[in-house]
């Protein structure tokens, strides 16, 4: 019996079984920001052990609040400064370097096929986008990370997604992850991992992957998985080429991570884009989903793009194109926050910023602030938000405000025409 | 080891996330007592009060699917912590927030619907206590002067956590 790239990766990174059920796993990467990371480090410093395991595999970086906007989130960033210098973690990222880290990591060439990923944030299921397995966990977990090296986890089932059809025209990965939260709901893969197939996901960019299996974890998802293949060889090649004679050598060795043909899945599911729609959210819940058709004309206050689902260059350069030569409508406001300084500076160079700019929009540094409601973009009582980020809970952007999530086009068109709107006519 | 049981905070709904526990705003402070004032703050369900009595009473909820569902931090099993709530039962849980439950040392109960749906209907019973033993899975409901008992499983790592009084002593002894 065949495996699938989880089962693969829980192999070859086994320490042991403590009991039926539980593996332990060694760690490749462990990555920490500066909003759970501190609590970790004081237990640490508490109980006398204040070490790390392999300061050359953990990553940190401030992002969620940066620069620091009160003195307790410039006490975090200071917590998580003092303790990367002390254990001399050469991978660290302050202002002026640093980004949303789910876009900044990967941008660094940090994350390959193969490695176990963990981090104290549930959207680390975004590296999976390499072939790797990478869950979100919480304090208690990073932790021993830190301090071991190692995780528990329960051995996950997989789903497999098998996208079939051509993405018709205005309609991105986005919308096919709102579309697949859509049909399996908010727990459709609680304790499962989401493993993406099909030619339309071998056709995306490693951007898109990220955006896919970004969004893993609102369908309850341990880890969004793709297949690593030529695509992922050339992302990372600036990164990897010393260790490969060619891209061809390089593929070879990550097809060891691909999902065998015929590995066992807990379920199958077909998804066909071909009609698809670009979708946008309505309610509460990921899982409430709607077609453009349906929920276009919505009211609107904000718009915003940006985060570690949508803000990429990628991303920019479609919101740019149906912006360019037009403007925000008068009511509404509009925050672009590029994921990471890369990105910021690629966007100025394309001319991007500057479209965001003329048409109105404030362009903030590289932060997850607005997306959580804790800086740079946070919504008053009874405001809406048509946003590119991942999470739509009611309050998440602000007490009493309300989220719409969907592609950066759908977002650039409805910032444009002041509701929400179909991006299909601007393209 | 803690003891598990006291007053029952009934929370009748699917997919409390995380924050609807613990808003991310509070996420700047540093200690966990500081959290303290927050819980659920910003959960609406008709007749529950954030603050009301029985929030501050409660040592167990009760729940539905998904509960935890969202962020992955840990804040959210911490505000339960310093608000003496040191149990959740519910029909199933998100991943990350169940493992942070017993990371910490608390326990993350699941039961079947009807379970559930039978220890609901003492909601309105202002004496629903449960008592909890882990050891045995299993939990006694007590309310309008009856008693009944339910048997439940949890994982035997998640049982070893409990009685080791969480992770990191675990793994430091062991890895």
């Amino acid at each position: 019996m065949g495996k699938t790239t989880a089962e693969k990766i829980f192999d070859a990174h086994l320490v042991n079984e403590p009991f039926p059920g539980t593996k332990v796993l060694r760690l490749d990467a462990v990555l920490c920001h500066e909003i759970t990371t501190p609590i970790a480090i004081d237990d640490l410093i508490r109980r006398g052990k204040d070490r790390v395991f392999d300061r050359t595999k953990i990553k940190a970086v401030i992002d969620h609040v940066t620069p620091s906007k009160d003195t307790k989130t410039a006490t975090q960033a200071k917590i998580l400064r003092d303790w990367a210098r002390r254990h001399d973690i050469k991978d660290f990222f302050d202002v002026g370097a640093n980004g949303v880290c789910h876009a900044l990591f990967p941008e660094r060439g940090f994350i390959r096929p193969g490695y176990t990923v963990i981090m104290g944030d549930s959207h680390t299921c975004t590296h999976g986008a390499f072939g790797a397995f990478a869950a979100g966990i919480g304090t208690t977990d990073l932790e021993v990370g830190i301090l071991k090296g190692v995780c528990a986890f329960r051995q996950p089932k997989t789903i497999k997604f098998n996208v079939t059809g051509t993405l018709p025209t205005g309609v991105y990965a986005k919308d096919v992850i709102l579309h697949i939260i859509g049909k399996i709901g908010v727990n459709g893969a609680t304790d499962k991992v989401m493993e993406f197939h099909g030619p339309v996901v071998d056709a995306m960019s490693m951007e898109s992957r990220m955006t896919l299996c970004n969004m893993a974890i609102e369908a309850g998802g341990t880890s969004g998985i793709c297949q690593p293949d030529m695509t992922t060889v050339d992302y990372l090649w600036p990164f990897i080429q010393d260790d490969f004679a060619d891209k061809c050598a390089a593929i070879a060795d990550y097809s060891q991570w691909r999902a065998d043909a015929d590995a066992e899945y807990d379920q199958v599911i077909e998804i066909d884009v071909a009609t698809l729609e670009p979708t946008v959210t309505f309610g509460y819940k990921p899982d409430q989903v709607k077609t453009i058709s349906e929920i276009a004309g919505s009211r609107l206050d904000q718009v915003y793009i940006g985060s570690c689902t949508n803000g990429r260059l990628e991303d920019i350069r479609i919101a740019a194109q149906i912006l360019k030569g037009r403007k925000l409508a008068p009511h509404v406001r509009g925050i672009l926050s590029p994921a990471t300084p890369a990105i910021f500076k690629d966007a100025a160079k394309e001319g991007l910023i500057e479209i965001f700019m003329e048409a109105g929009f404030c362009v903030t540094n590289p932060t997850c602030g607005a997306c959580l409601g804790m800086s740079n973009g946070v919504l008053a009582d009874g405001e809406v938000c048509a946003s590119t980020t991942n999470r739509n809970f009611m309050g998440r952007m602000g007490k009493g405000g309300m989220v719409h999530l969907m592609s950066p086009a759908t977002a650039a068109a409805s910032a444009v025409e002041g509701v929400i709107a179909d991006p299909r006519k601007y393209l | 080891m803690k003891t598990f049981g006291g007053p029952i905070l009934f929370l009748d709904r699917s997919d409390i996330n995380t924050d609807e526990i613990i808003p991310a705003k509070y996420l700047t402070e540093i200690t966990k007592e500081d959290l303290k004032p927050y819980i659920l703050e910003d959960l609406k369900l008709p007749g529950f009060e954030p603050k009301g009595a029985k929030t501050a009473q409660a040592r167990v909820i009760l729940s539905r699917a998904n509960f935890g569902c969202g962020s992955s931090r840990e804040h959210a099993p911490w505000v339960f912590e310093v608000n003496g709530i040191t149990a959740v039962i519910a029909e199933s849980f998100a991943r990350i927030f169940r493992q942070n439950m017993f990371n910490c040392g608390m326990a993350a109960i699941e039961l079947p619907a009807a379970d559930l749906d039978l220890i609901f209907s003492h909601a309105g019973d202002d004496d629903a206590t449960m008592s909890i033993d882990i050891e045995a899975e299993s939990l006694t409901v007590s309310a309008a002067g009856k008693q009944k008992t339910f048997s439940f499983h949890i994982s035997p790592f998640d049982k070893a956590l409990v009685m080791a009084g969480g992770w990191v002593d675990y793994a430091d002894q062991k890895y």
